[in-house]
């Protein structure tokens, strides 16, 4: 269950839609398809941001059209690719099973039902060399454009345009007043906005799409707050150079 | 700056006394926050990237359709228009070999620009950088095309779709052809005006073309849709240059577009059930490049 709060309606009122000029004509990128190609790419790179570790392995497990068609459209080098930060653009995506093996990362491939998910959609568990895991659902929804949907057990909404700020909290009244009074005293300029919980009273999670890089000390602020368990910074792709 | 169609962009282009591409590039600065200089030397890095996959596409030598479906057929195309006289024509025989080579090179995980996806990364170049050939025209040109391109797929994306999975071939390659057809109309001293027109023609043209990747790939019948869609750019441009106007204006077609995705069945939607996907040959070039399963 998800309750939306456009902070900002101005973004057309809707994030998946195109808004720059260079949305249609662009990005640069390896083929043959935004979509199975480009996308899977940077999907792969935004879980790495996710999940910002050494990687030592990781499994891929392909959902639908990802799954029907991810030889054909190299879908595996791109994941491959994205997840050693190769960028979408980058001509080593070609020759990602190569490099994948030099590093030595394992990795495998599997097909999956991901259920009610959209049609290009995968699952991804990283390995870090810490002996750490995560799992991270995402989805390519066109053009190139991306979706994390899941991060750990958390739903979330994550498309990398925007550098976002993820809580996982206690659904108390106030908490979410109280983060972005924190934001506000640092001049952030909150660019989205959205509540995800389970139930009422239970655990939740906010979603924060921010203009700026927010600094260590914002993070430890919010951080501090008794109702606030987890936050997580995610820059954007932007931000990285992916796009 | 509210764009939501081509009345708003033509209203102001005739105040202004401006062509879209100036309306683009506006529109861009407001929307982005980037400088005029930022946003007019990353188009131009899109125009240098695309003329380069013609080139590279048109010598492919190390590297293969990675399904083998077909190959060097761009070559072939630009070996018969040198020998032959071509009955479409010089320049829409060379846009077409155009369009196939930068489809080859995609289709082999080279480097394309996505304009708008990469299925139909081939319209775009093709026409563009063909119409500047026969029209003598310079790089700074090509780049104001792109942004002309670019700010008819806005709209079309705003008020439509841009990809085959949400509304079939029309939505993809429909749009570039639309796209590629303002751009040269603009680029060839057309008025803005005009330049929709040319959009609103070619895009009915493939009114309710479906989407129907054999094995799923964007291949076949993807290449030669592009070589198709650039055609049909370059016909609609100069039916409007010598004065023939769109009878439905562009944005009633755009909105028919649409309506006509809504009631498409999803088997003609990318998902290759159906059309030439399904046919005997389509299924067992399927099934040799990805086994039974
Ligand atoms: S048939 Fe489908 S995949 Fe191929 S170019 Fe048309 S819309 Fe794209």
């Amino acid at each position: 269950m998800s309750i939306g709060i456009d902070v900002n309606a101005f973004r057309n009122g809707n994030s998946m839609n195109f808004n720059s000029i260079f949305d249609v004509i662009g990005p640069v990128m390896i083929g043959p398809s935004s979509s199975h190609t480009a996308g899977a790419a940077k999907i792969g790179y935004l879980s790495t941001q996710i999940f910002d570790k050494q990687i030592t392995a990781v499994e891929f497990y392909l959902h639908g059209s990802f799954a029907k068609t991810y030889k054909g459209h190299g879908t595996d080098r791109a994941l491959l690719a994205g997840i050693m930060r190769i960028k979408p653009d980058d001509s080593k995506l070609r020759k990602a099973f190569e490099i994948v093996q030099e590093r030595g990362i394992e990795y495998n491939f599997y097909k999956e039902d991901l259920g009610d998910v959209h049609p290009n959609s995968v699952r991804i568990v990283l390995f870090g060399i810490d002996d750490t895991s995560e799992q991270i659902i995402g989805s390519s929804v066109g053009g190139g454009r991306i979706l994390i949907s899941r991060i750990g057990q958390t739903d979330v909404e994550v498309d990398g345009d925007y550098a976002t700020l993820i809580t996982k909290h206690f659904d108390k009244p106030g908490v979410i007043a109280k983060v972005s009074t924190i934001l506000s005293a640092y001049g952030i300029n909150i660019a989205f906005m959205k509540v995800f919980r389970q139930l009422r009273g239970a655990q939740a999670s906010l979603i924060v799409q921010v203009d700026e890089i927010l600094k260590e000390e914002i993070l430890n602020k919010i951080q501090e707050l008794d109702e606030i368990q987890e936050v997580k910074f995610i820059n954007s792709l932007r931000q990285a150079g992916v796009i | 700056m509210m764009i939501k169609n081509s009345l708003d962009i033509i209203e102001i282009c005739t105040k202004e006394n401006v062509p879209i591409w100036e309306v683009a590039i506006s529109y861009e600065e407001a929307q982005s926050g980037f400088s005029r200089e930022e946003i007019v030397e990353k188009m131009g890095r899109h125009f240098s990237q695309m003329q380069k996959s013609i080139d590279t596409g048109l010598d492919l030598d190390d590297r293969k359709i990675r399904s083998k479906m077909f190959r060097d057929d761009a070559k072939k195309l630009m070996v018969y228009r040198k020998k032959n006289k071509p009955l479409s024509g010089t320049t829409i025989s060379k846009a077409v070999a155009y369009a196939l080579s930068v489809m080859e090179l995609n289709c082999s995980m080279g480097r394309i620009v996505a304009s708008p996806t990469a299925g139909s990364c081939g319209v775009l170049p093709a026409v563009i950088i063909s119409a500047m050939e026969t029209l003598k025209m310079k790089k700074k040109h090509g780049v104001n095309a792109l942004f002309t391109a670019g700010m008819v797929g806005t709209i079309i994306a705003k008020n439509a779709s841009l990809s085959g999975a949400i509304g079939g071939c029309q939505a993809e390659i429909g749009s570039a052809s639309a796209m590629a057809a303002a751009a040269v109309v603009e680029m060839a001293g057309g008025s803005p005006q005009m330049a929709f027109d040319a959009a609103a023609i070619a895009l009915k043209s493939v009114m309710g073309l479906i989407c129907d990747p054999v094995a799923g790939l964007v291949e076949v019948p993807c290449a030669k849709r592009n070589g198709m869609g650039a055609s049909n750019a370059l016909i609609a441009a100069d039916m409007v240059l010598a004065g023939i106007p769109s009878v439905i204006p562009f944005d009633e077609v755009v909105w028919a577009m649409n309506k006509v995705s809504q009631i498409m069945p999803s088997a003609h939607k990318e998902t290759s059930e159906g059309g030439i996907a399904i046919t005997p040959t389509g299924q067992r070039l399927r099934d040799e490049i990805f086994g039974e399963d």
